[in-house]
């Protein structure tokens, strides 16, 4: 707890310094990030297949990538987002000049989570610095190898007077919980953001919450079989293909009209041969449940008799290796656990509708998610389901990708989250947007100030108004 | 912790009492609202006794309370309403801004008069700070609506191609505006102009301590606008306690940084985004080589011409060099004449402090020993009429209570230094404020006040003014709040910005998909840079 209070203390003495705030700084730090994952590549590799069985592609795609491609982008732009952006000055208070100037909020705290451990803790840091912030960084207990990884290298390449790791578990993030940030940033399940909420709102602390939800694919009617053939590709890179459905964004569930039900299993069962051949627990290519907890959790989802039944492909586990099987299910029961919580595996439930346009009534039953995908050539549909549907984003014809997109803000909705990152909006989400006017001594307008009379009142209505011509005559005696 | 107990250990000490007479809730019958509207002009409003009151709450059948039930009765039923899509539709809209237009023109008067009920506010004052502004926004999204709707087109890399990318603006759904009681009737219809703008069915809480504004409020939102999606709910810690037990969509508040936490944490159980707008002890600094008369005019104008001092963004204190301070009290005690005649109590030109508690409150900062001989002019006051003369008190002490609390009220502590520039350690000392002030012609100390000073907002050489400015936003950030909103900020703040992604079912990168090998790696690692170099290298087997 000491330690606690000692390294809080140096952090904000850093800070305070105005170390954090040079462009300087900032970029050594960003190109400190770059070499880090450059000159680690290997062994963060090496990390991820440990705590999660990833495949070094899926690692590069998701994790190293994404860290790399951020601090890039950062790197070439952050001139640009320190400066003020100027805001237009109503004629009125000529001459006066008006900006808004991003200020660093002080001392963040990002917590980390376990799917992605190092990019969703990098990502964000990477957002952090670029604003001029001093960090804490708690990376997810349940991936131990890479907090470790973290804990013990971050401090190699980065400024640690102003970057840590704090490492721990539920214990250590009451703890940093109890003190005085001036930012939180959260990814993790909405009950945990609740509780980060909670705590956050004793000390008036702003906060970012990424969380989840359940994302749904809605399936339209493809004429072609070749662009059904690639949307049910797409659908089984965006379940399985992500941390084997480990992710925030990935598919919890597809809709689809019941007359195509039997194509979609058909086609899905060929691609996840062809993706993880005949034994998936063998191909290498899929990540593992990540611990104990969550396989007895997904396992239990399938508990349910009636659960059971409705299962099409799949569904066979194995605890000693947190092996799960890519696992379809055919209409599960709407009440039953798999349908009301965030899936968080690799089990796939395939809902049916008569008419595919049920879906937008399906969807918004239910909490609003950070993804919706649909796979559709109807513009028509497209522009409902866009209109009548709410969630953090919505992707036309595929998965996953938008959030490669730095012009996209990534971020929910309702339970989904409160706020975004990614490119420009991670600077922004770690920065204070300070109104800034400037004024001269003169002009003087009289009509401001008491004691207050009728030409005053005349005055000031036009000045509301922005009746220019209205106040000369005003001025000059013409107005009646 | 119980939000109730929290709330209304606060809202007690600011004169609920004799507001807790006016909290009627939302379901009276229309007929006999009026008869107390009338009642309520006609006896003089006072917070001394309740006895006129006391009868007044008799003749009038006991109401059922607004209570957890009745709350979740309204959200349920203005969530109906927003499902069906209503507020959504420009139209609707449109409709909305354009009768709160109609009812800024046609009532005008009998809000100056809420105003001067609960606030003794002049009439001016009453039209520049609250009428005018609403007047602005309200103009301004009426115009800017269309555009402000338009989804915004956004560039995407190589790393899609091909593809298009849009952030679109919705609304957020069902929205909660607690509002406070310095500046009622702005407070309270920004926020709502800006929810309606953005779409969503809202519901508004005035503050019972302007309890003639609050009544004005719940009845004109009845008149002039669509009852489905816009709905006020009047009374205290009970009513918000009901409220805020609810899920909504986003919650603005305006209040103080102890009630904002209280609404935060509430705020938490749903997971609702939530702006604060909070106060702090906005500083200004005063520098020697400036045109003093007009400094000094511009201070008085952010302090005392502005709700006397009861304003979140009002001059709580200022700091001067030791020098400069004779010079500087001089001129204040000059243009303070100028302002409000010889005899400041006398003068129509200035608000009244809002309750009794409140007077009580400054009446214990000033009495305090530790400051009690440092008032260097004012100091008189009248409990009767809840009046404070303009006081300002020199070099107090940094551990009195003047220097630890949001004075929000007409008392000025000077505090001097040696150099100007001494004045930064002071405010970065104290927690952020929603404002800072500086008057100098210095251009470096401009620089770095911008730079190392963190704030809400700041003014240079003015105050106030920056609140009034569209293309700014108004916000708060630590103690002095999150979030902001006015112009365009107002929509944006009760607006999901919506990130969409339209692609296509041609070139399907067989890269993406398992099973691995090196050749996709590399091929990905290319990709994901965006560089076409590498892609091609790649693509051929580099």
């Amino acid at each position: 707890m000491e330690k606690l209070e000692n390294s809080l203390g140096e952090l904000r003495q850093c800070f305070r310094s105005g170390r954090t705030r040079s462009v300087a700084w900032r970029k050594n730090q960003l190109r400190a990030v770059l070499k880090l994952i450059h000159d680690k590549e290997d062994v963060i590799f090496e990390v991820l297949q440990q705590d999660l069985g990833k495949h070094p592609v899926e690692s590069y795609r998701d994790e190293i990538g994404v860290v790399k491609k951020s601090a890039n982008y950062a790197l070439s732009n952050i001139k640009k987002w320190m400066a003020p952006k100027k805001q237009h000055v109503p004629l009125l208070f000529f001459p006066s000049k008006g900006e808004v100037l991003p200020e660093p909020y002080g001392v963040v705290l990002i917590f980390g989570s376990w799917n992605f451990p190092i990019s969703v803790a990098l990502d964000p840091l990477i957002g952090a610095i670029s604003a001029g912030n001093a960090v804490v960084i708690k990376p997810s207990e349940q991936a131990p190898a890479c907090s470790s990884f973290l804990a013990n290298i971050l401090p190699l390449y980065l400024d640690d007077s102003a970057i840590k790791v704090i490492l721990g578990g539920a214990y250590e993030s009451e703890q940093l919980l109890q003190h005085k940030w001036d930012k939180i940033f959260f990814t993790g399940s909405p009950r945990v953001a609740s509780q980060v909420m909670t705590a956050a709102a004793k000390h008036l602390t702003p906060v970012t919450l990424e969380l989840g939800g359940k994302c749904p694919a809605i399936l339209d009617s493809l004429s072609s079989p070749s662009d059904m053939k690639v949307a049910v590709k797409r659908i089984v890179g965006g379940k399985w293909g992500a941390c084997n459905g480990q992710a925030c964004i990935g598919i919890d569930y597809v809709l689809v009209e019941d007359k195509f039900k039997s194509t979609l299993i058909e086609i899905l069962q060929k691609f996840i041969k062809k993706f993880y051949g005949e034994n998936p627990r063998n191909s290498g290519s899929i990540s593992r449940i990540i611990n104990k907890n969550h396989f007895e959790r997904l396992r239990n989802l399938l508990e349910d008799p009636v659960v059971a039944d409705s299962i099409v492909h799949g569904g066979s586990l194995d605890e000693e290796t947190l092996y799960i099987e890519p696992t379809i299910l055919l209409n599960p029961p709407l009440n039953a656990d798999i349908m009301n919580e965030e899936i968080f595996g690799p089990l796939l439930p395939i809902i049916t509708v008569d008419n595919i346009r049920e879906s937008i009534d399906f969807i918004n039953s239910r909490p609003k998610p950070l993804a919706i995908y649909a796979f559709t050539k109807d513009e028509t549909f497209k522009r409902q389901i866009l209109a009548e549907t709410s969630s953090g984003s919505v992707t036309f014809n595929d998965v996953l990708v938008q959030f490669l997109c730095d012009a996209l803000p990534f971020g929910g909705v309702g339970q989904s989250g409160i706020g975004r990152y990614h490119g420009k909006y991670s600077f922004d989400t770690f920065s204070h947007e300070k109104a800034v006017m400037q004024r001269a001594f003169f002009p003087e307008l009289e009509p401001r100030y008491p004691p207050w009379n009728e030409f005053k009142l005349k005055f000031i209505r036009l000045a509301y108004n922005f009746d220019y011509l209205g106040i000369l005559l005003l001025m000059l005696n013409l107005k009646r | 912790m119980n939000i109730s107990m929290e709330l209304l250990r606060d809202f007690s000490s600011v004169g609920a009492g004799a507001s807790r007479a006016f909290s009627y809730p939302f379901t009276r019958k229309t007929k006999q609202r009026r008869l107390s509207f009338v009642y309520l002009i006609r006896t003089s409003y006072s917070f001394k006794s309740c006895s006129a009151t006391l009868s007044l709450t008799a003749e009038v059948e006991e109401k059922p309370k607004f209570d957890v039930d009745k709350a979740a009765l309204l959200a349920r039923e203005l969530r109906k309403s927003f499902n069906s899509g209503r507020t959504t539709n420009y139209e609707w809209r449109m409709s909305q801004l354009k009768s709160i237009e109609k009812m800024l023109e046609e009532k005008e008067n009998d809000i100056t008069e809420a105003l001067y009920k609960d606030l003794s506010k002049p009439g001016l004052e009453a039209f520049v700070a609250e009428i005018s502004q609403v007047k602005s926004s309200c103009k301004l999204a009426l115009k800017e609506l269309s555009h402000w709707m338009i989804p915004e087109k956004v560039k995407t890399s190589l790393t899609t191609y091909p593809s298009s990318a849009e952030i679109v603006s919705e609304p957020l759904g069902v929205v909660l505006v607690i509002s406070t009681w310095n500046f009622p009737f702005l407070l309270s219809l920004d926020p709502v102009i800006g929810a309606i703008s953005a779409g969503n069915a809202v519901v508004l809480k005035p503050s019972e301590i302007a309890p003639a504004t609050s009544l004005l409020l719940s009845n004109l939102v009845e008149e002039y606008l669509d009852k489905s999606a816009i709905r006020v709910v009047e009374g205290s810690v009970d009513e918000t306690t009901a409220l805020l037990e609810q899920k909504w969509d986003k919650i603005l508040y305006t209040g103080s940084a102890r009630v904002g936490r209280i609404v935060m944490a509430a705020a938490a159980k749903h997971l609702t985004p939530v702006i604060l707008e909070l106060g702090g002890k906005c500083p200004a600094v005063v520098d020697s080589n400036i045109n003093l008369q007009v400094a000094v005019r511009r201070i008085i104008y952010g302090k005392w011409a502005c709700n006397n001092g009861q304003a979140c963004i009002g001059v709580d204190y200022i700091i001067t060099t030791k020098d400069f301070a004779p010079k500087l009290i001089d001129a204040l005690r000059y243009e303070l004449e100028q302002f409000f005649g010889k005899d400041p109590m006398e003068s129509k030109d200035i608000s009244r402090i809002v309750s009794s508690s409140q007077f009580a409150r400054l009446a214990r900062l000033m009495d305090d020993d530790l400051v009690s001989d440092k008032i260097v002019l004012g100091g008189q006051r009248d409990v009767n009429q809840l009046k404070i003369a303009p006081t300002i008190l020199l070099d107090v002490p940094e551990d009195a209570q003047i220097m630890q609390e949001e004075i929000f009220g007409p008392l000025m502590p000077i505090l001097t230094v040696e150099k100007v520039e001494d004045s930064f350690k002071i405010i970065q000392s104290k927690p952020k404020p929603l404002a800072a002030y500086l008057f100098t012609n210095d251009e470096q100390l401009k620089k770095n006040f911008v730079q190392n000073i963190p704030s809400g907002g700041m003014l240079i050489n003015d105050t106030i003014l920056h609140v009034a400015t569209d293309g700014l936003p108004f916000g708060g950030v630590g103690e002095s709040g999150m979030g902001s909103y006015h112009g365009k900020f107002s929509f944006d703040a009760f607006s999901h910005k919506k990130a969409v992604l339209y692609r296509g079912f041609d070139a399907d990168a067989s890269i993406r998909y398992p099973p691995y090998t090196t050749q996709k790696q590399r091929l990905l690692k290319a990709v994901i840079n965006g560089d076409i170099v590498s892609i091609i290298l790649a693509l051929i087997g580099w």
